[in-house]
């Protein structure tokens, strides 16, 4: 009997040694660990890749995490948490500041900030230290299939002769609607790509499209961010927003069904000859299968609606793809991390890596001239971005909350049904910017 | 024998108590902590008191989401159940293929949530395209989408135990209610319903947890569209933690009074149902 229970014992403190085994898991505080959480789940393999290439070629242990799609802020909270923590993820901008500052190390005295081509695109806090590095560029605005204009501009008396000459929203607005009104005679379904609403898939419109007048209303009044705004151009958003509806493959009662992904496919099966996305949407459209669209006939129009001077209006350039460094993990890891992005920009490997197989444009001294991404959409954008035209910052990172851009959203989605007016829709708007504005504070 | 048994009592509850202290009472206090603390991680809280309850009772959306939730329950509870009980009733008849249908009629349990909620939402959208419309034109449709997405996933599983309780059902009783001159009608709500309350107790208590705490349909469905209007409680707090910034404590504030509600009803409903149970 005595046996049996000392058996027992020893079973159970066998066990509970085995618990707690898993919490101390073997650490070396002299050697630094990376762990990256990516943001982005369509480069996931890219990551890993590169994660295996640095460890073979400097012994750093890398460990990448891709977070789901739309799931980083939450995936990030819970990680973070954990003994075993990122010591390098991402954050969308100052609104994402505000909630990781407790965990954002100051990189002001860092080679990575100093490589950095523009100062005033990294993240800085109140007390002036760097927190938060953009480590690639992105632009967005209609992206249009050239070989479908041309047929157009070959019917029967075509408002304009070639896309240069779409310069204001009167220009496209006229050019859209004679095309939807050929749209048999050029073989197309609509003008314009679904607008996708469907609940998730609503951000081309309530963070993209919005910058352009949000932004414009930042520069009537000279600031950079606003407690409450008045949407004083709510009837430009509109405009192109009827633009996109009316003159679309679908019917605007059905768009509550669409993703990002069914537009992407209509545009890549040449059944529409516009959609609104950014340069990232070029490795979707030339995957998509029985592409039909040809890379040399891709490029980016401005997204006009009417804004003051718009005959100057470039496309929408700027980033929400910050690294920042976790402050909370060692000293060893932090450093670690560090030389890793460092890596990236300033190696052979590391830079072919952000170009080619990232498709990064990274805006780092470390890059010369040549080493852009080739794609057709990241090569219409750097064309925007030397034009001398003016290119409009991405400031929808300073939108108050994701609980906002859902609502505005859903708005868009009920207006868009006619089940709200616009009115409503404005009002939605100026009060949700209020209300999560406050909540944030 | 006894004594032995009381020695080792010790030795063989201690996996299960550990794992139950680990994975369930812990984060269960530390959660009840958290509501009352403003944090971005677990890690790193400040007390901040009653804030976040004020916060959450004059939250427009949770108070909408919990009548929603309401909404959706009573309907879900009663039609789950009646469907599932008829089900069983007809599946315990001695009829042809009985074992196919009850595997049938099982198998939706067996699809996790998610998935069921999207080939839910491609179907109810192709029905309604003929409509020229789509699930999210109106609340409505959202509403009954979940309630058939519910019952479809819920019957079969609520029937396999209805079968259990009805094949428990003694022969003998139900004789002697035929003898003495009992309509199948009788038979059934004065001798059948009596006799398989234990399973009523358990599906009613299984229905109601379910249906408040419904997450991933919900979310895989509507997402809560149009404008959060089929949001329900467990998406309404998910949103509030994930979607606002500084709004971690609120959300877990909302968590707590969704399992003091949920608690509250589910333990009311037990203490009325056991007093209903009868022996034979």
């Amino acid at each position: 009997m005595k046996k049996r229970f000392a058996t027992a014992m020893l079973a159970a403190a066998a066990m509970a040694a085995a618990l707690t085994g898993c919490s101390s898991g073997g650490q070396d505080d002299n050697v630094g660990k990376v762990y990256y959480l990516n943001f982005k789940p369509e480069v996931t393999d890219v990551w890993e890749e590169l994660a295996q290439v640095y460890t073979d070629e400097t012994g750093v242990e890398v460990k990448v995490v891709t977070a789901a799609g739309g799931n980083y802020e939450s995936t990030l909270k819970s990680e973070i948490a954990k003994s075993d923590a990122p010591t390098l993820f991402q954050i969308n901008g100052p609104v994402g500041y505000q909630s990781w500052k407790d965990y954002c190390a100051d990189l002001s005295d860092s080679e990575f900030y100093n490589a950095l081509t523009d100062k005033s695109l990294a993240i800085t806090g109140e007390d002036g230290g760097v927190y938060g590095i953009p480590y690639t560029i992105e632009g967005y605005g209609i992206i249009y299939n050239n070989a479908i204009m041309e047929k157009y501009f070959a019917t029967n008396s075509p408002v304009v002769s070639s896309v240069d000459e779409i310069n204001n929203f009167d220009t496209l607005k006229a050019v859209v609607e004679d095309m939807q009104a050929k749209k048999d005679e050029l073989g197309i379904e609509g003008v314009f790509a679904s607008t996708s609403l469907l609940p998730g898939e609503e951000w081309r419109w309530q963070t993209h499209t919005a910058n352009l007048p949000i932004y414009q209303e930042y520069q009537d009044k000279g600031v950079s961010d606003l407690d409450e705004i008045e949407f004083t151009y709510s009837d430009n958003f509109k405009d192109i927003f009827d633009l996109y509806l009316n003159n679309s493959t679908t019917d605007p009662k059905m768009l509550g069904s669409k993703g990002v992904n069914d537009s992407m496919a209509e545009f890549a099966l040449g059944q529409a000859a516009m959609v609104q996305n950014g340069n990232w949407a070029w490795s979707q459209i030339a995957g998509v299968s029985g592409n039909v669209v040809q890379a040399e006939d891709v490029g980016f129009l401005p997204i006009y609606m009417g804004l003051p001077d718009e005959e100057d209006q470039g496309i929408c350039v700027g980033t929400e793809n910050y690294f920042c460094i976790n402050k909370q993990t060692s000293e060893a890891n932090q450093q670690a991390s560090l030389d890793f992005v460092y890596w990236l920009i300033n190696s052979e490997t590391g830079k072919d890596y952000m170009t080619n197989k990232l498709g990064n444009i990274a805006p780092f001294s470390t890059f010369s001239d040549d080493e852009k991404p080739a794609d057709p959409l990241a090569v219409s954008m750097l064309d925007y971005m030397e034009s001398g035209k003016n290119n409009i910052p991405w400031i929808f990172t300073t939108f108050p909350s994701q609980t906002f851009k859902d609502n505005f959203g859903s708005a868009l989605l009920e207006y868009a049904q006619g089940t709200m007016t616009w009115d409503d829709v404005k009002a939605t708007v100026i009060e949700q910017w209020k209300v999560e504005k406050a909540a944030a504070k | 024998m006894g004594k032995p048994k009381k020695k080792y009592f010790a030795i063989f509850v201690l996996p299960t108590l550990l794992a139950f202290l680990i994975a369930f009472f812990i984060p269960f206090i530390l959660g009840i902590y958290l509501s009352f603390c403003d944090f971005t991680t677990v890690t790193n809280a400040t007390f901040v008191g009653l804030t976040n309850y004020v916060n959450a009772f004059t939250n427009q959306n949770f108070l909408n989401a919990l009548w929603f939730t309401v909404k959706f329950a009573v309907v879900a509870i009663i039609t789950i159940n009646v469907c599932g009980f008829t089900l069983a009733l007809m599946l315990t008849q001695g009829l042809k293929g009985t074992n196919l249908f009850r595997t049938v009629f099982f198998m939706p349990n067996l699809i996790g949530g998610i998935v069921l909620g999207y080939i839910w939402q491609s179907m109810i959208n192709g029905v309604l395209a003929n409509m020229g419309v789509t699930m999210l034109m109106d609340p409505k449709y959202g509403y009954w989408g979940l309630i058939i997405l519910m019952n479809w996933q819920l019957i079969g599983y609520i029937m396999i135990i209805y079968i259990a309780g009805l094949q428990n059902v003694s022969t003998d009783v139900l004789e002697a209610a035929k003898i003495d001159g009992a309509s199948r009608w009788q038979t059934l709500f004065r001798v059948t319903i009596p006799m398989v309350m234990p399973s009523i107790t358990i599906c009613l208590f299984l229905t109601i947890a379910n249906s408040f705490k419904m997450f991933d349909q919900n979310l895989a469905l509507t997402g809560g569209g149009p404008s959060n209007k089929t949001t329900m409680l467990a998406l309404d707090i998910y949103d509030t933690f994930y979607g606002k910034v500084g709004f971690e404590g609120v959300g877990q504030a909302k968590a707590v009074i969704f399992f003091i509600i949920v608690a509250g009803i589910a333990m009311a409903q037990l203490v009325f149902t056991r007093k209903k149970e009868v022996e034979s």
